[in-house]
């Protein structure tokens, strides 16, 4: 053996083969997904429990929050474009599918507060009916979500700027993705649960 | 990653943000040391207080309370307990047990330089350190510090503060405190699980792992997938207090109908039955390597305790209902927990009787850290025992809310986790500081604590299958419990000797921070990859990356020559692996 305190190559190998940054984002979604999971069930007990539930659309605007679904189901794509760019190395297309990501998620939000005001002025809020709690909360925790996500597509963005990513050096691009599309993913859910069934 | 750091970095981030796991250790041990401290006042209180109900509270009572000549009025009992096990779960053990030993083992035992994410690391300490000062500060708001007990059920701790300020912004407090100390369990838990997972030095497979780095790992996953689950719970109760919605809320005091209280405790509990055995863990671990290093024998079924640790976690997910016997859930629903509940006894005596079968014909050396994992054994039987009572429907509604089940949380809690909170610093001390701790005091503390934890929680476990219920102020007040008043009185005397006695640990690690004999490279002659590393372990842990040959247990080998113990990275022979 080597005496010699100098970085070992060999000591940096990773033991699943798995990057340990994507390892980590992977178990940070799982503890997303009990989070959500703590928040859906809670939603589907309080909703079964109850026998004054009123029906979802007399509420919601559920044409426009069809239109936001869509509006992050494109962000996801435009996600997954700039993922596929930076891969073959196309750091300007990354950095342009970046912005239509973080320009599209702001849309999803503006809209999602606009709804709010728009609900709000109809004396629906979150203190109206059992109904009226969940959907803020609910909502309100993936909007959140939402924002942090932007948050972290800003710094990507100008991460990619700077010219920090390369097709052998992406890792921080795949794992905001990877949080992104569990974002969206959630949505998907809340959207069906809360406004079509 | 980890290799590419300063090798001489200034005061600051050597010592307050540092971002090298063994300072980052120590920075929690001395957080969880204070917390135990403030907790433990506040157990000898409340302690105090059932001994002598009429009378005023010690050292505190003239001060707080001169209109009633220093009586304790029941609000602020209620916050001494609340507290006191917020605080103990929490900030105290959490940060010792996982934060402390957690940081400063795994890279060591697993042959690693630092952790994965060693800014994430460090980022998981201040937001701890926020949340405790965001807990001690509650005590200063109006009303007071929360009061709904550290199981903060709704609807006790989720009526609305907006339309009764009377109810003060105590839970408010508690609840963001605990927010914080979430968010850091979780972002430990990645690190360590991905610190496992990924950066294992050459040789070490999973199953050569040290038990202790085993015990933490399951911890990890634990509370990587529960903390967010009572994250979510704690974030309906915040806001049915904060907006006045009524998640948890039932009957006049609802401002819509529909609420559930129950789902609190379901919710609660799926996180709260895990969260035992996220603080246990790391202990039993402990005591897998304590035991098998001062017998000088490999651990007896390595691998089956290992594999009934993760069956424990597994089957410590489907449990919860058992705390839930007598709020009205289904019976026959019950009759399912109780199931669960008692198999998860198997697995548990699969451990334990590898515990004493690696005692069995043991050339045993009772060593401080020894003395304190036999301590674990023996409390620990007992209170994995009595918790068959709790287990059991019919039985359990007797026992329900009386100090037998206080006594039996304290003995498979307070005491097996606090005996190995002692266990681990007396073990670890040596490397962590470089001195070594004294080891008569060290002795003579374990005694006086063994004797008198034992009389104030086998007491409990007493008054408590007599009736006497937990979290009242005045037991006086009640003609049947009146008998019990020696006992709170005996309980009382103990609990002042149990603090009494915690001074000489404090001198001990303190003095001997200082002053304490050199230590050497290997003193408890061990052969876990920690022991490897130079004492005290510099930047990097290891002066050439260990490669290692066999698992950490292999005592009285015939391939270590004259002496008895076979480092798990010793050259000496390649070829052998259990
Ligand atoms: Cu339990």
């Amino acid at each position: 053996m080597e005496a010699t305190s100098s970085i070992d190559p060999e000591l940096e190998f990773t033991s699943t083969g798995v990057n340990s940054s994507k390892l980590g984002m992977w178990i940070f979604l799982a503890s997303e997904v009990m989070f959500f999971t703590g928040l859906i069930g809670s939603y589907i007990v309080l909703r079964l429990g109850s026998d004054t539930w009123p029906d979802p659309s007399q509420h919601l605007a559920t044409s426009v929050l069809a239109i936001n679904t869509f509006v992050l189901i494109c962000s996801s794509l435009s996600m997954v474009l700039g993922l596929q760019a930076i891969s073959q190395g196309d750091q300007k297309k990354l950095t342009k599918y970046l912005l239509i990501t973080i320009l599209l998620g702001t849309t999803f939000l503006v809209i999602k507060v606009a709804d709010y005001v728009h609900m709000i002025h109809n004396n629906f809020t979150i203190t109206s009916s059992l109904f009226g709690s969940c959907y803020y909360f609910l909502t309100g925790f993936h909007g959140l979500h939402v924002a942090g996500g932007i948050v972290t597509l800003v710094v990507v963005l100008i991460m990619a700027k700077k010219g920090r990513f390369s097709k052998s050096h992406y890792d921080m691009v795949e794992c905001t993705g990877l949080y992104w599309h569990f974002v969206d993913l959630v949505w998907i859910i809340l959207f069906a649960i809360l406004c079509l069934v | 990653m980890s290799g590419d750091v300063d090798p001489k970095p200034g005061f600051i981030r050597t010592y307050v943000f540092s971002t090298d796991h063994k300072m980052i250790a120590k920075q929690y041990l001395f957080l969880g040391i204070f917390y135990l401290l403030i907790a433990g006042l506040f157990a000898v209180q409340i302690r105090m207080q059932l001994a002598h109900p009429d009378a005023e509270a010690p050292l505190i009572g003239k001060a707080l309370w001169p209109q009633t000549d220093g009586k304790m009025p029941p609000e602020f009992y209620n916050m001494l307990f609340t507290m006191h096990g917020s605080l103990m779960v929490f900030f105290a053990i959490t940060p010792i047990v996982i934060g402390a030993f957690g940081n400063f083992v795994i890279p060591l035992q697993i042959g690693a330089k630092d952790m994965a994410f060693p800014i994430l690391n460090m980022l998981s300490f201040w937001v701890m350190f926020i949340g405790g000062i965001v807990m001690a500060a509650s005590f200063f708001v109006p009303h007071g510090a929360a009061t709904a007990g550290w199981t903060a059920y709704a609807s006790l701790s989720s009526s609305s503060e907006v339309t009764s300020p009377i109810l003060g912004h105590g839970q408010t407090f508690w609840l963001l405190g605990i927010a914080f100390a979430g968010t850091s369990s979780l972002m430990g838990g990645i690190n360590y699980i991905v610190t496992v997972l990924n950066f294992r030095c050459r040789g070490m497979k999973l199953l050569r792992m040290p038990l202790t780095t085993w015990g933490l790992f399951f911890t990890a996953i634990l509370n990587v997938l529960w903390v967010p689950v009572v994250a979510a719970a704690l974030f309906m109760v915040l806001v049915d207090r904060l907006f006045g919605t009524s998640f948890f809320m039932a009957g006049p005091l609802a401002s819509v109908e529909g609420g559930q209280p129950l789902l609190y405790q379901h919710l609660f509990w799926g996180f709260g039955h895990p969260e035992v055995y996220i603080l246990i863990l790391p202990v039993w671990g402990l005591v897998g390597d304590l035991l098998s290093v001062f017998s000088r024998k490999p651990a007896f079924g390595y691998k089956a305790t290992v594999y009934s640790m993760a069956t424990i976690v597994i089957l410590s997910q489907i449990v919860w209902g058992h705390h839930l016997f007598t709020s009205g859930m289904n019976p026959l629903l019950g009759h399912v927990f109780v199931f669960l509940t008692i198999t998860i006894s198997v697995p548990t005596s699969i451990f334990f009787l590898n515990w004493l079968a690696t005692l069995w014909r043991g050339a045993i050396r009772l060593t401080e850290p020894m003395l304190y994992a036999l301590g674990i054994v023996f409390v620990f039987c007992i209170g994995g025992l009595t918790g068959l009572f709790n287990a059991l429907q019919a039985l359990d509604i007797y026992v329900h809310d009386t100090y037998f089940v206080v006594g039996h949380f304290h003995y498979t809690l307070a005491a097996s986790v606090l005996f190995g909170v002692f266990a681990g610093i007396h073990y670890w001390f040596p490397k962590m500081f470089g001195r070594n701790m004294n080891a008569r005091m060290a002795k003579v503390h374990f005694c006086l604590t063994f004797i008198f934890l034992n009389c104030v929680f086998f007491s409990m476990m007493y008054v408590g299958a007599g009736g006497h219920m937990r979290r009242i102020s005045d037991p006086t007040t009640y003609t049947f419990l009146k008998d019990f008043q020696v006992w709170n009185r005996f309980m009382g005397y103990s609990t002042l000797a149990l603090a009494a006695a915690q001074l000489l640990f404090a001198w001990n690690f303190f003095h001997s921070l200082f002053f304490g004999k050199k230590a050497q490279q290997n003193p408890w002659q061990a052969n876990t990859l920690e022991w490897s590393a130079p004492t005290p372990p510099p930047h990097g842990n290891f002066l050439s990356p260990p490669k290692v040959a066999r698992g950490p247990y292999e005592f009285n080998s015939p391939l270590s020559g004259d002496r008895d113990w076979l480092m798990q990275d010793d050259p000496a022979a390649t070829a052998s692996d259990s």
